[in-house]
């Protein structure tokens, strides 16, 4: 393929776009591109699933859907943002920073980063087709829990084959990753001088090759449990329906963090340019992530503090979840230290990014409660826990991703962004995303179990006040579009150096980054 | 710093402002204190973990907040230039982790006390079902289905004509046909499990929720000291219904419950001796005396169908609708179906065996009155007309 040529002038321009060229593309910036045009529409499309909830949930009463569609749009709106938006969109930002970050030429393995990317339209697809088959989508949750997932129609099939393909994806395009990173690296780029978000996608990778295969095997279980008489979660065939569940959290909770752990990195980016100062605690950083990566894997049970554990069992996934808080907090108060007595300026991807400390921290907060087991037992299940990590993931994970959209869109279009309308964007975003999770907190105290399409009255108050959030929310995203799409159009010409804070080598190269990037390996002092 | 102070007096204002409206009660935002003493050592905990929350909150966002409004550019600062210190590191590692160490010994303690089921006086096994409880009084030999409020279940629906009753209705979707009855200050305990797919027994003020589990037996208890209604709700998402399974539980003195478990028993004898299987509290005094009074005559189809409607209502419908309808992909509908128009045995089978693979457990553990009622009634109602009549002794011999 001729992206593999690259024998050319370092600034030669891409190939004309056509299909031909978006199909086969081998280039990292071309793939990073697709991955995150295609998170975007997913993040609108898992969005669209959400209103569709929110819209049923704005006054008690059925008035919209039938509760069995209400209960797959839960189940798919979380897939949907899961493995369809946020994954995919950190996988985007890996393809183009990482190689430009380490001083690459591209990816360690360029055809194979074709083939991870055009896994996933094909994965998402057969996930959505099994809305329209006669069975319906998937409506037992993202858990999947059996028995109730088994429950499904035969449309469970096409659902369990897109988990496949898109653990497929994940492992092949977590593989590349780590083989830059550890292969790639310009001389003199020793591993602690990486930047802190090459670090934590290292890590995330190493997080997403070790569980994707636990995820594919319990879904492969399911699988023959529902089609061909097996059965490993049946408790009538000597089955055990908990087995599941641990084998999932084993997954699920290292999940979590590979969703969060890249987020980390972004704002480790940002703060320190904005705050004209280096990163705090560089070191520190790199072992709090290294360390809550650890513990990933020795808290998933905490899950499921109701299924009846023993008392012993309990108490070492209370212990080990109350850990978490200490690396995370380090993280937190080594970004709190970079701001202090930097020269800061609030240009929108700062404001994204202290927007994601204040906001995940809370979410952080709700997160050290649920670890508290005797209260988990009561929050389990319940709104808290919808608002919890709705705090992490919204305002954080896809807050991170739009102060690295924001950060990094002059250096990929070589424009800058409208930054009026980025603040205004920040700050419709910020209103309403606390009006619409904010009260979830309260409503889950007071008793409103999640995954219901219909409450007492008790809750209305509040549950409007979160569907007006979610749809406030919602619209104010077409705005980001707009910016985007602004920038990629034209507008300022971008400097090199873009932001006057910013260090890093994708920094030396030109704006918009040309096609080809550091065919000869730059000095790294 | 007194923009500062005043930003956070006005801060603590507007939350004092959100816990005085919680204390007015009118709509509650917290969690409830409840009415044992594990729940208010829950609660006790729960506050802790909120405040030490809300203390490092103000603490770190304070420091945030006067940097951005100090350290800005437009303020002409040039920055500083340290990055690294060891000794803050050291601090901020160690003091939050004595914080939690500090946090883990009384939750540990009231984990400890919450497993504690020993010493129990009374035991009551719960059955989740798609989409009710089943209470079993192990020692009393009473037992009954506990399901939606039929009212609130008409108004639930989706377009339903009386969804316009809902804002007037106190207890919507908290109320059930048959409360589960305890006696206050005993301590009793409750076994959880599932005939169907996994649901969990939530009662906020009682600190209660565990998995109903198939294949498992969970354990869990309350000594519940004020006499009162406690309403609670299924929390694990078990399926269509799952928002439509609520839990109330009603706490009496000693002899209260005693007298109601003897009325219980009665009320046994009365309908035929059986276990107290479906719903008998609507099954009424005249309804029994039907029963016995007219056995398998002629005129007892209109009986039969009477009983059948009120059992398909509330054991059916849920799946296969009131009408009858079904749900097109996930439910079949019972009006011309095969089963249901076809042969008498084979709609007898299929009841007492259920179907492999598929929501329709077996209803082997029904009467064989009810049975026969519920399938006279899906024969001959629901838009059906096959004619004939299902009569115990038809179910009897399929067992």
């Amino acid at each position: 393929m001729s992206a593999v040529d690259t024998h050319h002038d370092e600034h030669h321009a891409p190939p004309a776009s056509s299909i031909k060229r978006w199909l086969f593309t081998t280039n990292h910036k071309d793939l990073g591109t697709l991955y995150l045009w295609f998170a975007l529409i997913m993040f609108f499309i898992g969005g669209a699933m959400a209103l569709i909830i929110r819209l049923e949930l704005f006054q008690p009463g059925l008035q919209f859907v039938d509760p069995s569609f209400f209960n797959q749009m839960t189940t798919m709106h979380a897939l949907i943002m899961i493995f369809g938006a946020v994954m995919p969109a950190f996988v985007g930002l890996a393809n183009w920073m990482v190689p430009m970050m380490i001083g690459a030429p591209d990816m360690a393995l360029p055809r194979m980063n074709n083939w991870s990317f055009w896994i996933m339209p094909a994965a998402i697809g057969l996930l959505l087709s099994t809305l329209f088959m006669e069975s319906g989508g998937p409506a037992g949750g993202w858990t999947m829990y059996p028995p109730l997932v088994l429950q499904g129609g035969d449309s469970f099939a096409f659902f369990i084959f897109s988990v496949h393909f898109m653990g497929i994806s994940s492992i092949m395009g977590s593989i590349n990753i780590v083989a830059t990173i550890l292969n790639m690296r310009a001389p003199g780029m020793t591993l602690l001088k990486m930047p802190l978000f090459v670090w934590t996608w290292l890590i995330t990778a190493f997080l997403l090759i070790a569980v994707i295969p636990v995820l594919a095997g319990a879904v492969t279980m399911l699988l023959t449990d529902r089609f061909f008489g097996t059965s490993f979660f049946n408790a009538a065939g000597g089955g055990d329906p908990v087995l599941y569940q641990h084998i999932f959290w084993f997954f699920g909770h290292p999940e979590v963090y590979i969703l969060i752990l890249p987020a980390f990195g972004v704002i480790s980016e940002i703060i320190p340019t904005f705050a004209r100062k280096r990163l705090f605690g560089y070191a520190s950083m790199v072992y709090a992530t290294a360390s809550i990566a650890f513990l990933s894997f020795i808290v998933w049970a905490h899950h499921m503090f109701t299924v009846g554990m023993p008392l012993a069992g309990e108490l070492f996934f209370m212990f080990s979840t109350m850990m978490i808080a200490v690396p995370t907090g380090v993280k937190v108060f080594n970004w709190i230290a970079t701001m202090w007595r930097g020269a800061m300026t609030f240009e929108t991807p700062m404001l994204f990014a202290l927007g994601f400390v204040v906001m995940f921290t809370i979410g952080g907060f709700s997160g050290l409660m649920l670890a508290i087991t005797p209260a988990d037992i009561q929050y389990h299940d319940s709104y808290f826990v919808v608002a919890h990590f709705h705090y992490v993931l919204v305002p954080g994970a896809i807050y991170s991703l739009m102060a690295a959209a924001y950060y990094w869109l002059p250096k990929w279009t070589g424009h800058m962004y409208d930054e009026k309308l980025g603040q205004w964007h920040f700050w419709l975003s910020t209103i309403f995303v606390n009006l619409l999770f904010f009260p979830m907190h309260f409503v889950g105290l007071a008793g409103m179990p999640r995954r219901i399409p219909d409450y007492n009255l008790q809750f209305a108050d509040m549950n409007a006040l979160a569907s007006v959030g979610a749809f406030g929310f919602g619209f104010t995203q077409i705005l980001f579009v707009y910016i985007i799409v602004k920038a990629v159009r034209g507008g300022e010409k971008a400097t090199d150096q873009v932001w006057d804070g910013a260090d890093g080598l994708e920094w030396t190269v030109p704006s918009p980054a040309p096609y080809h990037t550091f065919d000869t390996p730059p000095d790294v002092k | 710093m007194s923009k500062l102070r005043q930003a956070l007096a006005l801060f603590a204002a507007g939350f004092a402002g959100i816990v005085n409206a919680e204390s007015l009660d009118a709509v509650p935002l917290n969690m409830p204190v409840g009415v044992t003493e594990i729940s208010r050592s829950v609660y006790g905990l729960h506050m802790t973990i909120f405040w030490v929350c809300v203390v490092i909150g103000i603490l770190v966002f304070g420091v945030m907040a006067y940097s951005i409004f100090a350290h800005r550019k437009s303020r002409g600062v040039t920055p500083a230039t340290f990055h690294e210190s060891h000794t803050v590191e050291m601090i901020w590692t160690a003091v939050p982790f004595l914080i939690l160490v500090v946090l883990a010994v009384p939750a540990a303690k009231t984990l400890v006390a919450m497993e504690d089921s020993s010493d129990s006086e009374l035991t009551i096994k719960i059955t989740g079902y798609q989409w009710k409880w089943h209470y079993d009084y192990l020692d009393h030999d009473v037992a009954f289905f506990s399901s939606l409020n039929a009212e609130h279940n008409a108004a639930r629906q989706l377009n339903s004509p009386t969804a316009g009753d809902i804002p007037s209705m106190e207890t919507y979707l908290k109320d059930v046909d048959n409360e589960l009855v305890i006696p206050v200050g005993k301590k009793v305990r409750f076994l959880h499990t599932s005939d169907d797919v996994i649901h969990s027994w939530w009662v906020p003020a009682l600190a209660l929720k565990k998995d109903a589990i198939p294949g498992y037996i969970n354990t869990n208890w309350a000594k519940v000291e004020e006499p009162g209604v406690y309403r609670g709700k299924c929390a694990e998402l078990c399926g269509r219904d799952h928002g439509f399974m609520p839990v109330v539980v009603r706490a009496v003195p000693q002899e209260e419950f005693d007298a109601w478990l003897v009325e219980q028993k009665g009320g046994n004898v009365a309908a035929g001796g059986t276990d107290t299987a479906v719903d008998e509290a609507p099954a009424t005094a005249e309804e029994a005396v039907v029963e016995e009074a007219a056995p398998a005559a002629a005129d007892d189809k209109d009986a039969l169908m009477a009983k059948g409607q009120t059992i398909y209502n509330n054991v059916c419908a849920g799946c296969h609708q009131v009408t009858g309808a079904g749900l097109p992909g996930a439910f079949p509908a019972i009006t011309g179906s095969a089963v249901a128009t076809g042969d008498k045995a084979g709609h007898i089978a299929l009841i007492l065996n259920g179907v492999a693979g598929s929501a329709m457990s077996s209803y082997a553990w029904m009467p064989d009155e009810d049975i026969a009622a519920v399938l006279t009634y899906q024969r001959n109602g629901l838009g059906n007309s096959v004619g004939d009549v299902v009569t115990a002794a038809d179910v009897a011999a399929a067992r």
